[in-house]
């Protein structure tokens, strides 16, 4: 059994529940509280994860549950990305009539993914699955907004219908093998029918898609970051990624050679980075249009799973990317969420002069999510293209930097009006341009902390290899 | 040392980005100061270089940076690398020189620019690719920013399309960079390692799709005909500094990667292609002579002629890939011109880009048939803007002459179709005595009424840069004791 290889899970979902319990009994100008609560397990349970991840490779519960470098890093990644939504949600959900339940909310969902990082059973990777998700109806749908309701109800059906599609792989694949631990499939699955092995694949993968939010399962994220608010907005668009990114990276691995995958996801990569960037040159509204951004990063994030078996530099890349888009993506959000009012491109007009700090840091998160040295995803676009055509898939490698090109131009869409003078003299525009000088002051914070992450860690991106690169069970 | 030459403008510029209440006299004097500490920190380090053993770098330092890819913070100078180290801090301290008086927003120009001059620096003494990659991009970036903001006319449009086409170029060029990781044996991202292990030899496509990857890369940053398309726009709208420092350094960034990576690297690859990169070269200095000859628009005039330039040098390093039967000697002589024509177009090219500057800042425009007779108004100007065209159009005692004669020596030497070239010095002289007619002889008229002579901020700026171009072209030995040896030893790297 041992239960406490899990202490990092076990402390976030506990925390979840003193934060929901706690809420219920705390009065309304009290509730911030819970944050406070929510704010020290996540701390905990990073310092407990980095600990975890001096030690070697375990596996907890018979096998289906892997703490190694994969799960550690996810773990700390995934904790550090709600810690920064935790500071982002100080001026948009502090003192607001669901408070405690936000916390929760998050807490949970954290948890779920995590502990899908860690899955090495098809069953743990189901129930995860629905404990990474499920959370996530409840908080788009915090927001009692026409919008809101239906980015909620959207969710919700694309949720159901490919929790359900899941299942149906997780079936298949038992049917044909008598097994879901990861180990048992990696034996038995050469023998198993292409056809059927191809099905279950297709439906696994599917499933893992839309908590990851990339095509083919991707039609609700940008609806969702529209229509929530901006601190759900953010960890919707982040956290889960990190657990179906590495969920996904230990399924493959387990694969045989008698079905192309290494194709399949490739080409879900390329689909995914490509689709996006042309539906996000056209979006006014910068939510939606980070929405949109982010799908075309799960297209990045699939490119060295796709070689996960073929190079060294796969899971290494994989991982930093992950945390390296967690800490830029949260960066451009809290802008956004700094900023509750301007929901236009164009209301950004003239940022760079009444708020210069809030700007820089956009800049560099913006930049960072094309791949703009020295950002930690510099890097990690960098590795993970590299590891594309170290594992003889040099055309993916190819498509990540076209589809950079692409994404430039959107991003810029947004650059270049927060660095153009406001209209000057205009009254009329005088309830734009109030918006981008009264910015909550959490949310900016918590913008420059995690842009100055961003940077930090592309230059100490050998120290952070150096981690990434640990072992992984076998 | 070098890593000081790199970091300490881009610490002052931190400061001055962060530090608002610095004021603005204290902002340009900073710089200034910063600017003169890097020219006598290169002048420090070019009395201790010796010509470093091949396959080596003087005064080299290696950090480790990312060691999963084997990339590091490796730094070094050779003879390659430190003339343009040295151009680079000349030209940018001139620039800091002619913005004493700089009005709009002083303190973040000063930051912009020494952001800039720190990458520029960087990437010329990189010796790592992905160290180089990284201050090409930011080079972009800032540059775009010093457009957008300090440029005039269509500067955001101009700027827009200056950075989605050259970053379309640092994208092609990373491509190329992780095609010769992936094909080094063991894996590496490092210059030194990759020049002696010749990743792609005997991988005859693969080679030719990397070095086009690369070549296409370097190309948009020089620019070469067919991709030049975005300088015009971008130096007739950026600030009269922003141009300068586009067209000294930034467009050296292209150049230098053709004798630093693509052709030690490649060598197989280039010597196959040598006749198509020739081609180019000459393609853009006809072109680049006839469109600039065309042109009324003073400073349109002076950015094409840089696309003339660069064709010549372009000309030269294609030339040095042919290798036929003992032409060593002539290639390393074409080799040789190429970066000469590299520091000397650097000088000379800033310099007329700050004196046109004085045109557009006194009277509002480039257009010269808005002038006429101005040498009676302004008779500093006239000066020093003939010596600058003289240098330009290569004529003998300046630099640009010594680098020339030595690419067509060289050149014809090898290949003698490259003759045809030099019809783009015909003409590039005609368009320079023309300008020169046009906008400072005859009648006095248009806007040469009261126009007032530089002042000595901007004589100080000019002179600088073309009195060391006038000191090259009087006594280039000391350049060419350092660029030689490196020459050579590419065109040995190249015959492998």
């Amino acid at each position: 059994m041992r239960p406490l290889l899990l202490l990092p899970e076990i402390l976030l979902f506990v925390g979840g529940l003193a934060a929901l319990i706690g809420g219920s009994f705390l009065p309304r100008d009290h509730q911030w509280l819970t944050r406070v609560i929510a704010a020290t397990t996540l701390v905990a349970s990073i310092v407990v994860s980095a600990i975890g991840l001096t030690a070697a490779p375990a596996a907890a519960f018979q096998g289906t549950y892997a703490v190694d470098t994969a799960t550690g890093v996810a773990r700390i990644a995934a904790a550090l990305g709600t810690l920064l939504v935790l500071g982002i949600a100080g001026d948009e959900i502090t003192g607001t009539p669901r408070e405690s339940e936000t916390y929760a909310l998050l807490l949970f969902a954290t948890t779920g993914t995590i502990v899908l990082a860690g899955a090495r059973d098809l069953l743990v990777l189901a129930v995860a699955f629905f404990l990474a998700s499920i959370p996530l109806y409840g908080l788009i749908g915090m927001v009692r907004t026409p919008r809101g309701a239906e980015a909620a109800m959207k969710t919700y059906l694309m949720g159901a219908l490919f929790g359900i599609v899941l299942l149906l792989g997780v079936t298949l694949l038992y049917g044909v093998t008598g097994a879901t631990l990861h180990a048992d499939l990696a034996q038995r699955l050469a023998a198993a029918p292409p056809a059927a092995v191809a099905a279950g694949l297709l439906a696994v993968v599917a499933g893992l898609m839309f908590e990851a939010g990339g095509v083919p399962a991707h039609f609700w994220v940008p609806d969702a970051a529209q229509g929530a608010n901006g601190t759900v907005a953010t960890f919707l668009t982040t956290v889960p990624k990190i657990g179906a990114m590495v969920a996904l990276y230990r399924f493959v691995t387990v694969l045989p050679d008698t079905v192309n995958w290494p194709l399949l996801v490739g080409a879900l990569a390329v689909v995914s980075m490509t689709l996006a960037n042309l539906a996000a040159y056209w979006q006014q509204d910068p939510r939606r249009l980070l929405g949109w951004s982010t799908v075309s990063q799960v297209g990045f994030l699939l490119v060295p799973v796709a070689v996960a078996t073929r190079s060294d530099l796969a899971l290494p890349s994989l991982l930093l990317y992950l945390l390296g888009y967690t800490v830029t993506n949260v960066a451009a959000f809290a802008v956004t969420t700094a900023l509750p009012q301007a929901r236009d491109l164009a209301d950004y007009r003239g940022l760079s002069r009444a708020r210069p700090g809030l700007a820089a840091s956009l800049l560099v998160a913006l930049l960072g999510l094309v791949g703009t040295p020295p950002t930690v995803v510099f890097v990690g676009k960098l590795t993970t293209a590299t590891a594309a055509w170290d594992g003889g898939m040099a055309w993916l490698t190819v498509a990540v930097f076209v589809n950079s090109l692409i994404s430039l131009f959107y991003y810029l869409r947004w650059i270049i009006p927060v660095f153009s003078p406001a209209v000057a003299g205009a009254q009329t525009d005088e309830h734009h341009a109030a918006a981008p000088r009264t910015p909550g002051h959490w949310s900016s914070d918590t913008a420059v902390a995690a842009a100055l992450l961003s940077v930090g860690l592309g230059f100490t991106g050998g120290l952070v290899w150096s981690v990434v690169g640990g072992p992984l069970l076998p | 040392m070098l890593s000081l030459l790199v970091f300490l403008p881009l610490v002052a510029a931190v400061v001055l980005a962060a530090v608002p209440r610095l004021g603005d006299a204290v902002a340009r004097w900073l710089w200034l100061g910063v600017a003169a500490v890097e020219v006598v920190l290169v002048g420090v380090a070019w009395a201790g270089f010796t010509t470093p053993a091949p396959g080596r770098l003087a005064l080299d330092q290696q950090v480790e940076w990312i060691p999963g890819v084997r990339s590091s913070y490796h730094v070094g100078v050779d003879g390659l690398s430190l003339p343009l180290v040295a151009m680079t801090a000349v030209v940018f301290l001139a620039c800091a020189v002619y913005s004493l008086k700089e009005a709009r927003r002083p303190r973040l120009h000063a930051a912009l620019l020494l952001f800039l001059q720190s990458v520029s620096i960087g990437l010329f003494v990189s010796a790592d690719l992905i160290l180089f990659f990284v201050f090409f991009d930011l080079s972009i970036v800032a540059m775009y920013f010093l457009t957008a903001g300090w440029g005039h006319a269509n500067a955001a449009r101009s700027a827009l399309q200056f950075f989605l086409y050259t970053f379309l170029g640092s994208l092609a060029l990373l491509v190329g960079f992780i095609g010769l990781y992936v094909y080094a044996d063991p894996h590496t991202f490092d210059m030194l390692e990759l020049i002696a292990a010749k990743p792609l030899a005997g991988h005859g496509l693969a080679a030719g799709l990397v070095l086009a990857a690369i070549l296409l890369g370097l190309a948009v940053k020089t620019p070469t005909v067919p991709f030049h398309t975005w300088l015009p726009p971008a130096h007739t709208d950026a600030s009269s500094v922003g141009s300068a420092v586009l067209a000294a350094v930034l467009l050296k960034m292209g150049t230098y990667g053709f004798v630093r990576i693509a052709m030690p690297m490649l060598p197989e690859a280039w010597r196959a292609w040598a006749w198509v990169i020739l081609v180019v070269g000459i393609v853009s200095v006809l072109y680049g002579a006839l469109v600039a000859l065309a042109q009324s628009n003073i400073k349109r005039m002076v950015a094409y002629t840089s696309v003339n330039h660069m064709g010549y040098v372009v000309m030269a390093v294609g030339a040095a890939g042919l290798v036929a039967g003992d032409a060593a000697q002539a290639r390393g002589i074409a080799v040789t011109g190429a970066v000469t024509e590299m520091v000397s177009h650097g000088l000379i090219t800033a310099a007329l880009f700050l004196l046109v500057g004085t045109l557009h800042q006194r009277a509002g425009t480039y257009e010269m048939a808005e002038f006429g007779g101005l040498a009676r108004t302004a008779p500093k100007l006239a000066g020093l803007f003939a010596v600058g065209a003289f240098a330009s159009l290569g004529l003998p005692a300046l630099s640009g002459f010594i680098a020339e004669f030595q690419i067509f020596t060289g050149s014809i030497a090898v290949a003698p179709v490259t003759a045809i070239a030099l019809l783009g010095i015909l003409i590039t002289a005609a368009l320079f005595l023309l300008s020169l007619q046009r906008i400072f002889t005859g009648e006095l008229r248009g806007r040469s009424f009261g126009f007032a002579d530089l002042h000595p901020r901007e004589v100080w700026a000019g002179g600088i840069l073309l009195g060391l171009s006038l000191l090259i072209g009087v006594y280039p030995a000391p350049l060419l004791a350092v660029i030689e040896p490196a020459a050579t030893a590419v065109v040995t790297l190249l015959g492998r």
